[in-house]
């Protein structure tokens, strides 16, 4: 009998594959997990502080305390997510020996490495990551992502540069579909990505991995945009807690994701939501960008 | 030759692999696959596949949509149904390990499961199992298959009238926190197929195959016993928007 093999790719994205077509919320402790698995989301992440509270706040942002990690294990049964500083892998160390079930490499966090990504390959724990465009998520998935997310703003409610991440992964991909195979090479050098991904990447006509919309979305309507253009799934960050009436938002946000294409449940699940959270635009001055913290 | 009748064949489309569902049936010949989110796409079906995902999610989805007294009824006619991982959730009679204050489920199967067994995604896995008798008839050249364990539930018990199709042996480790050697991963029970893994997820499609010859038979049964065809609902599923994903081999 063959032997039992753990942390394989396909084990890893076999996860995202069961998370498609559903809501990761950020969680702050087991009270807002609790909220977030009664409301349908298909997994929490775990951190001491929303993007919006992040913003705030300022100053460096690190991995959370494992103890507010792991008490949020305790209290849902749905998957728990966590984020490690980019390049930190330590910090990544420590949540796989947390039992986390995925890791998110994120620029939401303070990077801890500003040239080099974790070498994900390196752990049996999946991870996801942010992306602005095509060649972002295949050097993502080339140092062994198992899951893309747009970067997006996090912490602003503004969907527009989520908008923005996956129109130029979308394009790119279409635009890869109408070329010569002889072309591939130098486009490839050109997004600065490896060719066999290139290559997968225009076969399948779509990224090799699930692929979910992040970074202001913060209404049933956002949620469905994303689903409409194409992406996988949804995380809602700051959208839902920063909100009046957080459980009745998640709840609409889980039903505006299944049925993303029918208007008129939309509108019914954009009824009555109370006090959105309040939005940053992006180009005001003195805004600081997440997404351009790494590539 | 006799004609081989085509059969619709419908994956509950809530949350989770139902896109990889429909691309390992549309494989197959003589079968159409649709989605399905409402009753009417669910009346239109001969069978249907609970696939993986989030069984508290799609509980608390179908449960907003009042999809679930209709799942049972279906059910009650004995229309065949196959449940995928939190699909198998779904139909057990028993389950343990839920969310605190439980979640819905459509039962029928005997049996008792226990959510999430294997622990946190770092003890997902893939192994080869051996290949039940009505898994060989499609390929007798291949005496395993390929068993994705994603967060994977177990059957914990079972009652006299369910076929066990597949046994885990667990490893050293496992059987010293589980206290015992084995666990069910693959059960069928009158018009009832539950799995604790996912075919959809491999390139072996011998499992659809089963599947869909339960369909087919059970069709043909009630066609005999001139019950009317179900209703025709076509324009049912929107064109799909995403691509399918590869399949990975290890």
């Amino acid at each position: 009998m063959a032997e039992t093999q753990k942390g394989t790719f396909a084990v890893k994205v076999g996860l995202a594959q069961m998370l498609k077509g559903g809501v990761i919320m950020d969680v702050v402790n087991e009270e807002e997990a609790r909220i977030a698995e009664e409301a349908g989301a298909v997994a929490v992440m775990a951190l001491e502080r929303v993007p919006a509270d992040i913003r705030k706040d300022g100053g460096v942002a690190r991995m959370s305390d494992a103890a507010m990690i792991s008490n949020i294990k305790k209290a849902v049964t749905i998957p728990v997510m966590a984020k490690a500083r980019i390049g930190h892998f330590v910090e990544a160390q420590i949540l796989e020996a947390l039992d986390v079930d995925y890791i998110d490499e994120s620029e939401v966090l303070t990077p801890a490495d500003d040239v080099h990504h974790i070498n994900k390959h390196n752990f049996k724990v999946p991870f996801v990551c942010g992306c602005r465009d095509l060649g972002e998520a295949l050097r993502r998935i080339a140092e062994g992502a198992a899951m893309i997310r747009t970067k997006g703003e996090a912490g602003t409610g503004n969907v527009v540069e989520a908008v923005r991440h996956c129109r130029a992964v979308m394009g790119a991909i279409r635009q890869l579909q109408t070329m010569d195979d002889d072309e591939l090479y130098v486009y490839a050098k050109e997004i600065r990505a490896p060719i066999e991904l290139v290559r997968q990447t225009k076969h399948l006509g779509r990224l090799p991995v699930v692929n979910f919309a992040a970074g202001g979305v913060a209404t049933p309507a956002d949620a469905a945009l994303m689903m409409q253009m194409g992406m996988d799934g949804v995380f809602v960050g700051s959208g839902i807690f920063k909100s009046t009436n957080p459980s009745k938002r998640a709840r609409a946000i889980v039903q505006a994701v299944t049925h993303y294409n029918d208007a008129k449940v939309l509108a019914e699940m954009s009824a009555n939501l109370g006090e959105p959270m309040v939005g940053i635009d992006c180009r005001e001055k003195g805004f600081t960008s997440y997404a351009q913290r790494s590539e | 030759m006799a004609e081989v009748p085509t059969v619709r064949v419908g994956v509950l489309a809530l949350q989770g692999s139902f896109k990889e569902h429909v691309s390992s049936l549309s494989k197959l010949d003589n079968v159409v696959a649709i989605e399905v989110r409402t009753k009417e796409e669910l009346d239109s079906v001969d069978g249907l596949i609970i696939p993986g995902g989030e069984s508290t999610t799609m509980a608390l989805v179908a449960q907003r949509w009042g999809l679930l007294p209709e799942l049972r009824s279906f059910s009650a006619k004995r229309a065949p149904i196959w449940g995928t991982c939190a699909g198998l959730i779904f139909l057990a009679d028993q389950a343990s390990g839920q969310k605190e204050g439980g979640q819905e489920l459509i039962g029928g199967l005997e049996c008792a499961v226990q959510r999430n067994f294997f622990g946190a995604q770092i003890n997902s896995f893939e192994t080869q199992l051996p290949a039940p008798p009505c898994l060989l008839q499609y390929g007798a050249d291949r005496d395993t298959f390929r068993a994705m364990f994603i967060r994977a539930p177990a059957v914990m018990s079972s009652g006299p009238q369910v076929e066990v199709l597949a046994e885990y042996k667990l490893t050293a480790e496992e059987a010293q926190a589980q206290g015992r050697s084995r666990v069910t991963v693959a059960v069928r029970s009158d018009h009832l197929l539950a799995t604790a893994f996912h075919p959809e997820l491999t390139e072996d499609l011998r499992w659809h195959q089963l599947f869909v010859d339960m369909v087919r038979q059970r069709k043909q049964a009630d066609q005999k016993a001139g019950e009317q065809s179900r209703v025709d609902v076509t324009a049912t599923s929107r064109p799909p928007l995403t691509k399918d994903l590869p399949i990975y081999t290890r």
